[in-house]
């Protein structure tokens, strides 16, 4: 996916709730405007991380799956 | 954010066995990263979660519970150190399953605002002290709850 991240955050091995807890942490200390990649092996997160996008507004440019990794591009909204 | 969504969760934690344990604080970390406010009630056995020492140390009880994933019948329960077993079993697959432990989850639901009440009506017939319990709780009653919860709050028992 053709987009450039400011900040990565691996999320990798941890499972429901923290990959959405440090996604929240991470994008409660960028700036707005700014993207994150996150990136989780837990699949429960491709549903959670719409809906946390959903719940507080941030965006959720796309995200893509690679060999049991999903990464998530989130954008800060405000 | 849409605007016709509730932005709390009330939760009253009224059990004290590791695998009721873990639910209230799943979703009230959870909730509390959706930026929503969130209070938890801990009351009966489910004060006992928050005892100094004692929230990595609960046990799961193998008798009455048929959903055991490895079914223990009651009479085998019964016996000396099968809830230890049980409890090693589940711990085991906690890890396994990379699950955070309740004490990483307690201090996450804290440094996220989460309010923790510790039920003063609990404390009294339980004989427990505010020391006996961990840093960082409000104690208080029904209405602190209630009024918490009365501001269009989702709220879950467990």
């Amino acid at each position: 996916m053709d987009i450039t991240a400011n900040q990565t955050l691996d999320a990798s091995g941890l499972s429901c709730p923290m990959p959405i807890i440090k996604t929240k942490k991470a994008v409660d200390g960028m700036k707005v405007g700014e993207v994150l990649k996150m990136i989780s092996t837990d699949p429960g997160s491709v549903s959670d991380v719409k809906a946390w996008a959903g719940k507080t507004g941030h965006e959720l440019l796309g995200h893509e799956e690679t060999e049991g990794k999903y990464v998530f591009y989130i954008k800060k909204a405000k | 954010m849409a605007e016709d969504t509730t932005k709390r969760l009330a939760i009253i934690a009224a059990h004290g066995t590791l695998d009721t344990a873990y639910p209230p604080f799943i979703l009230a970390t959870a909730a509390a990263a959706m930026d929503m406010e969130v209070a938890v009630f801990f009351t009966f056995y489910g004060l006992q979660i928050l005892k100094k020492g004692r929230i990595d140390k609960l046990k799961v009880p193998p008798i009455a519970n048929p959903a055991m994933p490895v079914p223990m019948p009651n009479i085998i329960g019964m016996l000396p150190g099968m809830t230890a077993a049980a409890t090693a079993m589940m711990n085991s697959w906690m890890k396994k399953a990379k699950v955070a432990k309740l004490s990483e989850l307690l201090e996450t639901a804290k440094e996220l605002g989460v309010r923790l009440i510790a039920c003063q009506m609990t404390m009294d017939v339980m004989g427990i002290k505010k020391e006996d319990l961990v840093e960082g709780l409000e104690i208080g009653g029904a209405a602190t709850f209630l009024e918490f919860a009365s501001h269009n709050a989702i709220t879950l028992t467990f």
